[in-house]
Parts: C-alpha cells; sequence; structure tokens
C-alpha cells in the first residue's frame, strides 16, 4: 500500500498533529493572551478531525487499522476532547490562569488516543498510549502552584511509568514468544494453546492496561489524580481517555487475543468485579465530590469489563454502547461540578456544600439529579440501558454469577448516589453557590441531561446499529 | 388504529409533571387535580369499552421505537384493568388529601405524584417484560423524593431502606428477565405466558422474581421496609404505597410468577404459604402492640396481603379470585385508614395513638367513617374485604386445611387490633384539651374519604362488576397451572346428588 493512501486513512491524526503543533507555535509566540483563540482553533481542529473520518483500511503495513470500531470511537474521543477544551476556558480565566498550552496537550493526547483506538500493532498501541499518557500527566498537574495539582501530577506520572513498564514488559513477553508484534500474528501464535511464557504476557499487558482505565487492583492513583487535576481535566480523565483506552483494551483482548478467550476472561470477571465492588464501597466514605466521582469510575469500569468478558461481539457492543452513555453522563456531572463555586468566585468541592441546592439552584439540582440516578442505573434514565446490555451480554455468554453477583453490588453503588440526591434535596439549605451563568456549562449540561434523560431511550436504536457495525470490524 | 387512550394515560401524567414544576404553588395544585380528574374519566372510559368476553388483550399498541431489545408495548386484560381503575380512581383522592397539609414546595410535590400516577399505569399497562422492569423500577424515584422532602422527622433513614431494598430485590429480577428473552427469544409478555420454561431453570427464575415481588407485596420476613416508609411518607404517599405499590407485588405474582412457572410455584407452594402463614400471625400482633396509628396499620397491610400470596398459590379460581378482590379492597381500605389518620394527624400532628380518644364526642362524622373503615378491615360482611378474604379462604381450605385454618386466625386478630385501635381513638375520654376541640371533618375530607365509602360498599354488595372483568383471565391462568396444582389434603367431595342418592338407596337396600 502507498504511503499517500496510508496518510489519507491517518488524515484525522495528521490534522490533529500538525494543528497541534501550529497551535503550539502560536501559543510560544503569542503567550497566553491567545488562548481564547488556541482554545477555538483546537476545538476547530477536531470537528475538522471528525469530518475527516470515515476511511476504512489498513494503514502503514498493518500498524493501524481504520475500521468502524475506529470510526464509533474517535468521534466520542473528539466529542469528549473538544467539550473539555471548551469547559476550561472559564475555568482557568477565574483562577486566572490561562495557559494556551492547555488545548495544545488535549490536541496531542487526542492524537494519541486516536492511534491507541486504531492500533493493531503491539509497537503501535504503545506508542499511542505514551502519547497520551505523557500529555495527561503534564496536565494533571497543570496548575503548577497548586500543591494538590502538583502532587497528582507526580503520582499519576510516576504509576503510569510503572504501568507503562509492566505493560512493555508484556508486550515483550508476547513478541519473544509469538515472534511478532502484530495483532493477527499474535492471535495464531496464541490459537495453537496458550504457553507459560504467553500466559505471563498476556497478565502483564491486562495488568498495564488495567492501570490505564483504572480497573482494580490498579486503581490507586484515580482518586488523587482525580482530586488534584484542575476540574475540566478531571473532566478530561474521567471521558476521553477511559474511552480510547476501554476501546484499547477491547481490541487487544478481541483481536490479539481472541483465540485465547479463556485464558484471559476470569482477569477480566474479576477485574470487573472488583472494580464494581470496591469502587461502590470506597465511595461511599468520601466528602470530595470529585474523589466520590473518581470512585464513581472505577465502578462503572467495572461494569464495562462485564460486557468484555463475554468476550463475543454482543459483548463488545454492549460495551461501546456503555461507554457512550457513560461519556455523556461525565461529562455532564463535571459541568456541573463546575457551576459549584462559592461566593468569592472559588471552586468547591465539598459535597456538603450542595446541600438544599434544589432550593437555591433547582435547575442545577434537577440536573445533577438526573445525572445520579442515572449513573445509578435507575429506569427510565439512560443509564439503566448501559447496564443493560452490558448484563444482557453476559447473560447471553452464560457468565450467570458474574452478572448476579455484579448487579447485586450496584445496589451498594446506588447508596452513594442517593446521598447526593438526599443532601440537595433533603438537607436545609447551606450557603449559596455564586450563580455566574457560562453558556458553555449550562449548554453542556442542559444537553448531556436532556440526552441521558427518558428522552434518550429514543436513540437506542441507532446507538445499538452503530455499536454493533463497530463490534461486527473485531471479529 | 384506534386512539392509543394507554400511551395517552402514561403520557399526559407526565408532560403535566413538567407544567406544574414551573406553575405556583395553587395552580400547581388545580393542575395536578385536573389531570388527575381527567385520567380518572379515561379509567371510566377505558373500563366502559373494556370487552368482557372479547380478546384476552385490549388496547393494544405496538410501537418499536426501542431497537430490538424491547418496545413500546401496551395492552390490558381484566387484572390490569381493574388495577388501572384502582390507580386512577385514588389519585385526585391523593391529590385532594394534600391540599392543605402540604405547604412547602407544592409544585414539585405535585409533580412526583404526577409522575407516579404514570409510572403505575405504566407497570400495569406494560406488555413488554422489559418495559414492566423500566416502569416498576421508575417508581422508585418519585417515591424516594415524595418520603425523603415531604416525610416526618425520621424519613431519611425510611426513604433509603424503601429505595435500596426494592433495588435489589428487582435487580435480581432483572438478570431473570435477561435469561427468559434469551430463552424465548422475546420479551412480549403475551407470548412468554405461552412459553414452556424447561422445568428445572423455573425455580431460579421463580426465586429471582420472588425477591422482587415478595420485597414489594411485601412478605414476612422482608416487610421491613414497609412500616418506615409509611409512617415517615406524608399521608398521601401512604396511601399510594398502600393501595396501589404494594398491589404491583401481588400483580407480579399472578402476571409472571404463577403462569410462566407453574412447576416451580407448585413446588415451591409451601415457601409462600409458610412465609404467608406467619406473616398473618406475627405481623397481626405485631400490630397489635403499635402506639404508632400508621405503623398499626401498615403491619396490619403485612396481614391482608398474606391473604393475597395464600389465595393467589391455592391454584384454584376461588383463591385467585379472591387474592384479587383482596388487591383491589386493600387498596381502597387501607388507602383510606390512612386517610383517616391523616385527617387527625392534621390537627395535632401526632399519630400516637394515646394521644387521641373521645373524637367520637367532637367529630362525630370522622368517628363515623374511620368505623365504616375499620369494620370494612375486619372484614364485615357487605363490605368489600370480606369477598375477597372469604374466597381466598376458601380457596386456601380447598388447597390446604392447615393454611385456612392459621389464616383465619388473622381475621380474629384483625378484628382484635382494629376495634381496640378504634376503641381508643374514637371512644373513651379524649387526651387533652386540644384533642376535645379537634374540629369535624371538612368539605374537603368529605370529598376524598367518601367516594372510597361508596366504593366499598359497591364492592361488598356486587363484587361482580369487579370480578366480571377478570374472569376470564383468571380462567386463562388456570389453564397454565392447572396441571401443575399440588397435591390438596382437603379431600373435597363435591359429589353429584343424584349419585349421591342412588348410593344411598344402594345401601339402603342392602342392608334389608
Amino acid at each position: 500500500m502507498s504511503i499517500a493512501s496510508s496518510l489519507l486513512l491517518t488524515l484525522p491524526e495528521v490534522i490533529l498533529s500538525a494543528s497541534a503543533i501550529a497551535l503550539m507555535l502560536v501559543a510560544a509566540f503569542a503567550g497566553d493572551s491567545a488562548t481564547r483563540f488556541v482554545n477555538g482553533a483546537a476545538v476547530a481542529a477536531l470537528v475538522a478531525a471528525f469530518f475527516a473520518l470515515g476511511g476504512e483500511g489498513v494503514a502503514f503495513d498493518g500498524l493501524y487499522s481504520a475500521d468502524a470500531f475506529a470510526n464509533f470511537t474517535k468521534p466520542l474521543i473528539y466529542l469528549a476532547a473538544g467539550v473539555s477544551i471548551l469547559l476550561s476556558t472559564r475555568f482557568f480565566a477565574s483562577e486566572d490562569k490561562l495557559r494556551a498550552e492547555y488545548a495544545v496537550l488535549i490536541l496531542l493526547a487526542t492524537v494519541g488516543m486516536g492511534m491507541m483506538v486504531s492500533a493493531t500493532n503491539l509497537l503501535t498501541l504503545y506508542v499511542g498510549l505514551e502519547l497520551q499518557s505523557l500529555a495527561g500527566y503534564v496536565l494533571a498537574s497543570f496548575m503548577r502552584k497548586d500543591q494538590r495539582s502538583a502532587e497528582a501530577g507526580l503520582k499519576y506520572f510516576v504509576l503510569g511509568a510503572l504501568a507503562s513498564g509492566i505493560l512493555l514488559y508484556g508486550i515483550s513477553l508476547l513478541y519473544g514468544f509469538s515472534g511478532t508484534t502484530d495483532y493477527h500474528g499474535v492471535a495464531m501464535a496464541l490459537a495453537d494453546g496458550v504457553n507459560m511464557g504467553e500466559l505471563f504476557g498476556i497478565v502483564f499487558v491486562l495488568s498495564g492496561l488495567s492501570f490505564k482505565i483504572a480497573a482494580v487492583p490498579f486503581h490507586m492513583w484515580t482518586p488523587d489524580v482525580y482530586e488534584g487535576a484542575p476540574t475540566p481535566v478531571t473532566a478530561y480523565f474521567g471521558s476521553a481517555p477511559k474511552v480510547a483506552a476501554v476501546a484499547l483494551l477491547v481490541r487487544v483482548t478481541i483481536e490479539a487475543m481472541g483465540s485465547a478467550v479463556s485464558s484471559w476472561q476470569q482477569i477480566l470477571i474479576f477485574t470487573s468485579l472488583a472494580s464494581i465492588v470496591l469502587g461502590a464501597v470506597g465511595a461511599i466514605g468520601q466528602s470530595n465530590i470529585k474523589r466520590l466521582l473518581a470512585y464513581s469510575s472505577i465502578n462503572n469500569v467495572g461494569f464495562v469489563l462485564v460486557g468484555l468478558a463475554a468476550g463475543t461481539e454482543a459483548g463488545v457492543s454492549a460495551t461501546m454502547t456503555y461507554m457512550v452513555i457513560y461519556v455523556l453522563m461525565t461529562l455532564g456531572t463535571f459541568a456541573c461540578v463546575l457551576q459549584m463555586r462559592s461566593a468569592d468566585g472559588h471552586h468547591v468541592e465539598d459535597i456538603a456544600s450542595l446541600a438544599g441546592l434544589s432550593r437555591r439552584q433547582p435547575a442545577l439540582a434537577a440536573a445533577i439529579a438526573i445525572f445520579m440516578f442515572s449513573l445509578a442505573g435507575i429506569p427510565p434514565l439512560l443509564g439503566f440501558w448501559a447496564k443493560f446490555v452490558v448484563f444482557d451480554a453476559a447473560v447471553a455468554a452464560g457468565l450467570m454469577p458474574l452478572a448476579v453477583i455484579g448487579i447485586a453490588a450496584s445496589t451498594i453503588g446506588a447508596f452513594y448516589y442517593l446521598k447526593i440526591v438526599k443532601i440537595m434535596y433533603f438537607d436545609e439549605p447551606a450557603e449559596a453557590y455564586h450563580p455566574v451563568g457560562s453558556y458553555v456549562e449550562s449548554g453542556v449540561i442542559a444537553l448531556t441531561a436532556l440526552a441521558v434523560s427518558p428522552l434518550g431511550y429514543l436513540a437506542i436504536p441507532m446507538l445499538g446499529a452503530a455499536s454493533a457495525v463497530a463490534a461486527k470490524a473485531l471479529f | 388504529m384506534s386512539f392509543p387512550i394507554l400511551s395517552t394515560m402514561i403520557l399526559l401524567p407526565v408532560v403535566a409533571a413538567f407544567l406544574t414544576i414551573f406553575l405556583s404553588a395553587n395552580a400547581a395544585r388545580w393542575t395536578a387535580l385536573a389531570t388527575t380528574l381527567a385520567l380518572f374519566v379515561l379509567g371510566i372510559v377505558l373500563w366502559q369499552a373494556y370487552d368482557i368476553g372479547g380478546p384476552q388483550w385490549q388496547f393494544v399498541e405496538q410501537a418499536p421505537i426501542f431497537g430490538q431489545k424491547f418496545s413500546w408495548a401496551l395492552g390490558i386484560d381484566g387484572i390490569a384493568l381493574m388495577l388501572i381503575v384502582l390507580s386512577v380512581f385514588l389519585m385526585p383522592i391523593c391529590i385532594l388529601a394534600s391540599w392543605d397539609s402540604v405547604q412547602k414546595r407544592v409544585p414539585e410535590y405535585m409533580a412526583a405524584f404526577l409522575l407516579m400516577e404514570a409510572f403505575m399505569i405504566g407497570v400495569f399497562a406494560a406488555q413488554d417484560m422489559f418495559l414492566f422492569y423500566i416502569f416498576f423500577e421508575a417508581g422508585l424515584i418519585p417515591m424516594y423524593l415524595i418520603i425523603g422532602i415531604w416525610g416526618g422527622a425520621d424519613r431519611i433513614k425510611a426513604s433509603y431502606k424503601f429505595f435500596l431494598y426494592t433495588l435489589i430485590g428487582s435487580l435480581v429480577m432483572l438478570v431473570a428477565m435477561l435469561w427468559m428473552a434469551r430463552e424465548a427469544g422475546t420479551s412480549d409478555i403475551p407470548t412468554l405466558l405461552q412459553y414452556n420454561f424447561p422445568v428445572e431453570a423455573q425455580t431460579w427464575l421463580w426465586f429471582a422474581f420472588f425477591a422482587s415481588f415478595a420485597v414489594k407485596m411485601p412478605m414476612w420476613p422482608v416487610h421491613t421496609w414497609l412500616p418506615d416508609a409509611h409512617v415517615q411518607a406524608p399521608t398521601a404517599g401512604s396511601v399510594i404505597l398502600a393501595g396501589v405499590l404494594l398491589k404491583m407485588g401481588g400483580y407480579g405474582f399472578i402476571r409472571f410468577s404463577l403462569p410462566m412457572f407453574p412447576e416451580a410455584s407448585a413446588s415451591l407452594v409451601w415457601v409462600v404459604f409458610g412465609m404467608s402463614m406467619v406473616a398473618v400471625v406475627y405481623t397481626s400482633l405485631v400490630a397489635l402492640v403499635q402506639t404508632d396509628m400508621k405503623k398499626l396499620i401498615a403491619y396490619s397491610s403485612v396481614a391482608h396481603m398474606a391473604f393475597v400470596t395464600i389465595g393467589l398459590f391455592a391454584f384454584n379460581r376461588q383463591g385467585i379470585e379472591g387474592a384479587l378482590i383482596v388487591m383491589l379492597a386493600h387498596g381502597l381500605v387501607s388507602g383510606a385508614l390512612f386517610l383517616c389518620v391523616g385527617v387527625i394527624y392534621d390537627r395535632l400532628h401526632t399519630r400516637e395513638i394515646a394521644r387521641y380518644g373521645g373524637l367520637a364526642n367532637n367529630m362525630p362524622y370522622y368517628a363515623l367513617f374511620f368505623l365504616f373503615f375499620t369494620m370494612a378491615s375486619v372484614g364485615l360482611p357487605g363490605l368489600a374485604n370480606f369477598v375477597g378474604e372469604f374466597l381466598a379462604l376458601v380457596g386456601a381450605y380447598e388447597a390446604n386445611t392447615w393454611v385456612a385454618a392459621v389464616a383465619a386466625t388473622g381475621i380474629i386478630l384483625g378484628a382484635a387490633y382494629m376495634l381496640w385501635l378504634y376503641r381508643r381513638v374514637a371512644f373513651g375520654t379524649a387526651a387533652g384539651e386540644d384533642t376535645a376541640s379537634m374540629g369535624d371533618i371538612t368539605a374537603r375530607e368529605w370529598l376524598t374519604l367518601a367516594p372510597i365509602a361508596a366504593a366499598t360498599i359497591w364492592m361488598g354488595v356486587y363484587p361482580e362488576s369487579f370480578i366480571a372483568p377478570m374472569r376470564n383471565d383468571v380462567t386463562a391462568i388456570l389453564a397454565r397451572i392447572e396441571h401443575a396444582a399440588p397435591q390438596s389434603d382437603s379431600n373435597l367431595k363435591m359429589g353429584d346428588p343424584k349419585t349421591l342418592a342412588k348410593a344411598h338407596e344402594a345401601a339402603h337396600g342392602e342392608a334389608h
């Protein structure tokens, strides 16, 4: 295949890389005063990359694959990245820390995520993952003078580097025992029985990736990083990289290890159940809303893995449906968190400050309540549908114990989501928030709340069909 | 296709709920009342238009707008019809009952009730298993808010308990539903009703559904959320809880557990009977020692619901029809009893029985209504409960004489705690000046209690109006389950009189 057609297939990444470099120069020369322009241009680049999607084929001799799966996942990543950029402007402006590099870093991370999603070779996978992670480390410590932010960045970096090492070691084992880094080559090598070396390789690769999706037992960094990072960055961590990492995990397990389902299925079942339970139990005692959402994300990753553990086409389709709905809920929730500002304009993250919100700002309280009930998976909100499809896939694959334990444990999760609703609706009002409206935040909240409301059920046929096509591309 | 009356009945309150949020308190009250009355009228139209003896499922609507996994499928049989009529009948009364007693955040309160009504109608009208589940669970959200925002002092704990108890039961049911939809290849309830699930799988499925419906019903020993929820909920919340939400458990048993898993139901009948017998005796005794009026009535609900489960699992016509009538009658009577408690609670702001007394002197009309509903609850012939409890006991006797014997003690105990409650509240001397100076019921309270009293007499005197629409559906269920009916110990021999006479003659002749 010619280099030109390869470049054409990777056009979205080419556009993003070029814009990232160009905007970096703008940022370097014009300084922080150009932040708003850089942000706008970055969003425009993401839109352009979205329109450049659609090609299908294998580029660079099997290093990169543009297929229905990538075309399903990437718009979601672009959406999450774009919203994280839009949400950042007001946040950093109010903290007087507008930095032009923010959008550039997000764009670079998005290139990395695009590579992660499209990688069909263990080395492309690693390069994409590292590009995303390195940008992520910087983003976590973006508020350089804020101690929590610096700590979050450092923690994320050290543990992330460790995970990358584990992942790389697993890749080297797989390469050593199969003689190739190509997904299909690995799959063929695994098809004739899994030897001890390959098994270790699988375990190490899955451990490294579990870190990236924050699944138990590699979740420890999540609460600290979520809490310490600036809120728009946390919104970003909770959405785009999670989609990319889950998509990557899906592709690796199905395409590279699909011939040895039995050797990774039990690992996923364990991480899934452990994440569901630990995420739910850990969230109960939290008093900081961002830490609570961190545990909630661990809990949700557990449900995502229920779908993947099924190892079937329906399971993958369910996993992707879950991710779409999860991203909507996450972005909406964090947009609500950004609205929590004290009278002097500072952001508050204390859950107790939500007390009586339903009487101070009924619309905001209603939106948060919708997101909480949806995250808890209570019908008729769309979060129920996400859980429905993954458990449907698990039941279809005969994983009854996983389904029963997982679904019963979601009751524990419901407890802390209910706690937020209780604080907002049942408690006496606390000090009022500083009601500064922002069209971006209100717009994001309104649109995502509408999407996860019962009206979102009307989109199910479309979503189901699209995710089914995406899943089919992997089998 | 004819007018989609069921969709209208579900969507109208949802739309009205959204409107009320933006209205003032008074406008919200009137909007809610108008909406619920409109729904009541629609419910009556539904009842009138329902063709008794026609097809089993009527007013069927089918719209595949949710993809392949489930669809917006609605349709009702006679059982669902009667429960929908009960819901829309109680709803305007609930709105009236909260007219003055709820003063804070009225628009939200009315919106929550309207949403609740939409979900209740949805549960009974759903013809798709997953749609049923969605409505079944969705009802938790407004009820959680109703208890938590407008409830009593200890409302938070009660709201959590209500929500989490019901949720965990239902989630297990969801897994079973997913398995069933796989096995049968459809989530369409009428199709599933004809599908024979493998006998070995039925036990698991039965327990999964039982987990949900037993909590909802509620059956002993998973009833403990109910007294808390009832005591803390505002009056109208208790009415809906007792009147309609508890019926969803019974409805679930008759819609899913019995006809879909007949073999499992038959082999596990001892679980139901055992739990119900304990419930009848134990919760009645517990009710006897309560000092809180609402708690007493809540425990009496558990005891009454045990009659429903006993009747349903008797595997015969009398039992099932009796259980259905008990469901309807209990919906009316316990709802009315909670309203009666609400009337005096609004005046004295306490539910302590000891704080009342002598109300027959200063509130004669109130005492009359209270006596009426007390008698109905006790099972006085001529009033609604008697019909149902009698039939349920007859059915139970046919199935198992011991169960019938134990269940019958519940009627005696019921009379004991209800009459004693009445004596302490209405007779004797007033506990204080404030008790003695309470005014009699107002015109608004008349409007809430009188319609229920009328309906109670109607159901007691001419139950045929209510049984007739359900008769064919009971026949259909019996056709599904009769082959599995467990062995009876009552050895009823309804001999043919002619052969009996011949046998007698023959025996007589031989003696000569």
